[in-house]
């Protein structure tokens, strides 16, 4: 008791205050502007329903593409040494920084039906991601798949080798040592990185709707309705759709976070 | 790059214009002698004013060297948008009506909006035309990747008027937040046809060229401009409004194909 006392900090806490005020004001402004008496109406919509349900299936798959393929990058990253890695890992933490829009845009060039592996692969089977449901899993993979790189990689970092280290001496083999030891002792961060990406794709606007278009029931995530709502003037559809979307997305970053990340 | 060159060469000619007028007899006079207008002129202009309004605005900004023009194009909507949000902006040029009494409804505007030009419908599609794309029936064919804007924008509402007069039901591959995002589709060859205004179509240069949709099915577009009440530059927002519906405005609409008024 005592030792907290001390450690009480008026001004940082004051500035911690702000802080969260910054946060939840917005989260405020938009309750307080919510269709309460309509919400049923709004939710039962066709169009609200689909774009709800397409950006929980294509936010999950593009999670689960997310673990497959970033979980090895996030190991060669941390455990592998060779030229070029500084610049690797630049390269695949880009779409953090980079103007969703412009991720868009650089997913045309390369996957696009005229892009650089988008033609040849378009010439040969006729398939081609814009416009369709799995051109909007790969948009949203681009985007939160570097979430989950970084949190795996520094979970990599961060664990005791000396178990692999273990395993590998009592005779367990490359695979067995990757996932009976490795695997659990990443877990949490696996499962934070899994949660930043999937929340990350869950609100993917820009690069979605350049890459994959915009179309209800095919493309249209709840991020697009919204926009779309708003510039139709349904502001109270688009306010309720808004506050679905961050009850949802709330509830998974504070149960999981609080259960892998401990007293979070 | 290039908006930034004329720019610096539009604004080395003024001065060299200011300097002469100095040095010349003052009977003659300069052609800067106009430059009353300071300050920053905000305008918000729909998407497809975008090659235009850049003109102008160099224009301008030439024989008024202290007035800043600055430009945010988008789709009309978002424009309504921003101003019922209260952005601080001095002209509204919308490429509807629509979007336009949204913000008349709102009170946002001080004067009369006045329509400065009118656009018509196009097919955009990829130069060649490899889909064969002839007219507004071709559409329709499932083979064929169509783009339209959503139907909040103005672009879109005016496509599905186009499909209802010529009685075809058109399923677009998707429906864009603004006609440039179309054209974009098109230009890129993930779109083999897109439903744009005819002034995208000769905007967009080299990659994209237009099948005429004829003049019983196509539309008439208005675009109205209005100055906004909480203009922080009032003085700059009416002489621009005058510059646009003036001769040398009607010219660079004309030159980037719109119908003038």
């Amino acid at each position: 008791m005592v030792r907290a006392t001390q450690t009480f900090n008026p001004v940082l806490v004051l500035l911690a205050g702000l802080c969260a005020l910054f946060f939840v004001l917005p989260l405020v402004g938009l309750l307080a502007r919510t269709p309460w008496a309509s919400a049923l109406g709004i939710l039962s919509d066709q169009n609200v329903q689909s774009a709800l349900k397409l950006s929980l299936v294509c936010s999950v798959a593009s999670t689960i593409l997310a673990c497959f393929l970033g979980v090895p990058l996030a190991w060669v990253l941390a455990r592998l040494r060779f030229p070029g890695k500084s610049l690797l890992r630049g390269i695949t933490t880009l779409p953090m920084v980079l103007p969703p829009v412009v991720g868009g845009v650089a997913l045309l060039l390369a996957f696009g039906r005229r892009g650089l592996i988008g033609e040849p692969i378009a010439t040969a089977t006729g398939f081609g991601l814009p416009f369709t449901t799995p051109g909007v899993i790969v948009a949203e993979a681009f985007v939160a798949m570097p979430f989950l790189v970084i949190t795996v990689e520094a979970g990599l970092r961060s664990m005791d080798v000396r178990f692999e280290e273990a395993a590998r001496t009592l005779g367990a083999g490359r695979w067995t040592v990757f996932r009976r030891v490795t695997l659990p002792l990443i877990g949490p961060s696996l499962a934070a990185g899994a949660v930043l990406a999937w929340s990350r794709a869950l609100g993917e606007f820009g690069a979605t709707i350049t890459f994959a278009g915009n179309f209800p029931g095919t493309t249209q995530t709840a991020p697009l309705a919204i926009y779309i709502g708003l510039e139709s003037q349904q502001v109270p559809s688009a306010v309720m759709l808004s506050l679905l979307l961050i009850v949802v997305s709330l509830a998974v970053l504070v149960a999981l976070r609080g259960r892998y990340l401990g007293d979070a | 790059m290039t908006r930034r060159l004329s720019v610096l060469l539009s604004a080395s000619i003024g001065v060299l214009l200011v300097a002469c007028g100095g040095a010349a007899s003052s009977s003659q006079p300069s052609p800067s002698s106009s430059q009353k207008l300071s300050g920053t002129l905000t305008v918000l202009a729909a998407a497809s004013l975008t090659g235009a309004f850049t003109k102008i605005g160099d224009q301008l900004h030439a024989e008024n060297l202290n007035l800043d023009v600055k430009f945010s194009f988008a789709g009309s909507p978002t424009l309504a948008t921003q101003i019922q949000q209260g952005a601080p902006a001095d002209v509204f040029a919308s490429a509807d009506q629509k979007n336009m009494q949204t913000v008349v409804t709102g009170g946002y505007n001080s004067g009369t909006p006045q329509v400065f030009a009118h656009n018509k419908l196009q097919i955009a599609v990829r130069t060649g035309n490899p889909k064969h794309v002839s007219s507004v029936s071709d559409l329709t064919n499932p083979s064929i990747k169509v783009d339209e804007c959503a139907p909040p924008v103005p672009c879109g509402s005016y496509a599905t008027t186009v499909f209802g007069k010529a009685g075809v039901a058109v399923t677009p591959v998707s429906q864009e937040q603004d006609v440039k995002s179309v054209l974009t589709k098109v230009s890129l060859g993930e779109a083999d046809a897109g439903i744009v205004y005819v002034t995208d179509v000769k905007s967009a240069g080299s990659t994209v060229e237009g099948v005429q949709i004829p003049d019983n099915l196509n539309i008439t577009a208005d675009y109205p401009i209005a100055q906004l009440k909480s203009a922080p530059n009032q003085v700059a927002a009416k002489a621009f409004i005058d510059y646009v519906l003036g001769s040398q405005g009607q010219n660079v609409l004309a030159s980037f194909g719109f119908i003038t008024v």
